[in-house]
């Protein structure tokens, strides 16, 4: 399973990648092994806000819909177009293809309640 | 309650399953994933493991015996090496369960019945069955495999006699195969051309790995099975067909003979048109509606989703549920549950129209 070093991570299995007052997010690698085939996603509004550890798009996989939450809280800059009509991105590249969207991130301080690489790939493990 | 485990359960872990409980079994639901199994299907030839389901066989005269009445189907109009889908139904007429019945010799019978009604089937029957009816749950002897997909005859072929290749839908064989006589019929869950095979659980494990080197032949799941039979909207037992639906609410009239006696057929003919009705509906968008959500129309909500999911073949969403007046095909009805909100168009099944089932020589229609 793959768990990039550069990313910081929650315990719901999301990823965000944090660049200056800007914040990429998605879901790992585990997350879509664990969901399968992703079949259809639902993302934010541009221009919207998000809060941290709130729901703020759901996937859905053959089997069950997922509610997805925010890593960090802020304002909506973009999402992925992408994935309306190419879901499986996700599933084929979930680091960076499959991206969800980007957030101007509102509050820093946010980072501190975030979970390192290191941290998160223990976490996995545990799962098993 | 302890899962109980099929006699292949080793092989899915060692090809890396997913597994997960099923109607009390603990069930493979998926190998490399989902649509790629259906895809595969739908294309070449994939086998499941199918050793939950039940297999009673019944020694006796259709009619002396009271099997007859068990079932809506007249049994005597089946000739030997020929099956038949139909339903068991209570006094009520809801369905306590959708069986295939083979009949094996003039009188000599076989029913394949749902895993989650084993028991309750073999109450039913030990219950109207004459005393002294030579019965048998052969269950958990038994095991299955269903080999489907357009490849399967060529599969199927290179394994056993070539004999199978004359069998038409909806017939059976006896073949030698591992030192058995083992039965094969020409039937399925998925729409495709296929066949169940029957062999003890003894020999299995050997059938299954036997076919698995086949490079045709991949295993599938019961998420495959759920998305292919959804398409050709044959109804699942426990979820879009219960003790609380008939055969006709069901849309399943062509599998009742209201012409012979049988157990709920006074509740069928006190209500033959009844208004709720299971209808079919396809989704303007990937969203899929799933089990449960409301069915509205109008603002007003009519009836309720019993099956949805993503469809791999047509990419939207698919589903089948009741509701309390009819509908007409190409009705737009919404489905909902809290905010979410799909539209979607009432359709005539199947969903998937190009399915290989029938070909060669097909003979009798079939769903389920």
């Amino acid at each position: 399973m793959h768990i990039p070093d550069d990313l910081l991570y929650t315990k719901e299995h999301e990823w965000v990648r944090i660049k200056d007052k800007t914040a990429t997010l998605g879901i790992t690698d585990y997350a879509q092994g664990s969901l399968g085939d992703i079949t259809f996603v639902e993302l934010p509004k541009v221009n919207g806000a998000v809060a941290q550890f709130k729901q703020y798009a759901t996937v859905e996989s053959v089997k069950a819909a997922s509610d997805v939450y925010a890593s960090v809280s802020g304002k909506v800059l973009k999402i992925n177009e992408e994935l309306s009509a190419h879901p499986e991105l996700i599933n084929q590249s979930p680091y960076d293809k499959g991206y969800f969207a980007v957030i101007e991130v509102s509050d820093e301080s946010d980072v501190s309640r975030l979970v390192s690489s290191a941290d998160y790939k223990k976490y996995v493990e545990g799962l098993h | 309650m302890d899962l109980k485990k099929t006699p292949l359960i080793n092989e899915h872990e060692r090809l890396g399953a997913k597994l997960a409980p099923f109607g009390g079994w603990f069930m493979p639901i998926q190998y490399s994933g989902i649509i790629s199994e259906h895809n595969w299907t739908r294309t070449e030839a994939s086998i499941f493991d199918i050793c939950h389901m039940g297999e009673f066989i019944i020694c006796a005269d259709a009619d002396k015996s009271g099997f007859n009445k068990i079932v809506t189907f007249d049994l005597n109009a089946i000739k030997p090496f020929e099956c038949r889908y139909g339903f068991m139904l209570n006094d009520t007429g809801g369905i306590l369960d959708d069986i295939i019945v083979y009949r094996i010799a003039d009188r000599r019978w076989m029913v394949v019945a749902n895993a989650a009604t084993i028991e309750s089937d073999e109450a039913h029957f030990r219950k109207h069955l004459a005393p002294g009816t030579d019965f048998k749950n052969v269950s958990a002897m038994l095991g299955k495999i269903d080999l489907q997909g357009p490849k399967s005859l060529d599969v199927i072929r290179r394994l056993v006699a070539p004999g199978v290749a004359d069998l038409g839908y909806y017939k059976f064989g006896h073949f030698d195969l591992l030192g058995e006589k083992i039965i094969i019929s020409r039937t399925g869950y998925t729409g495709e051309l296929g066949f169940e095979i029957y062999i003890s659980n003894d020999k299995v494990a050997e059938l299954w790995n036997i076919l698995l080197k086949d490079t045709t032949v991949k295993p599938a799941g019961l998420g495959a099975r759920d998305t292919l039979r959804l398409e050709m909207t044959y109804p699942l037992y426990g979820q879009d067909i219960t003790t609380e639906t008939t055969p006709i609410e069901a849309g399943k009239a062509r599998f009742v003979d209201l012409k012979k006696d049988f157990i709920g057929r006074s509740a069928l003919m006190k209500n033959s048109d009844p208004s709720r009705r299971l209808i079919n509906f396809i989704a303007k968008s990937r969203r899929a509606p799933r089990h449960n959500y409301g069915i509205f129309s109008g603002g007003k909500r009519v009836g309720i989703v019993t099956s949805g999911s993503f469809s791999p073949s047509l990419s939207c969403g698919i589903g089948m549920g009741y509701v309390d007046a009819p509908f007409s095909v190409g009705t737009e009805i919404v489905l909902k549950e809290n905010d979410v909100e799909i539209i979607a168009t009432v359709t005539k099944g199947p969903f998937y129209k190009n399915g290989t089932a029938k070909i060669v020589e097909g003979s009798h229609a079939h769903t389920g």
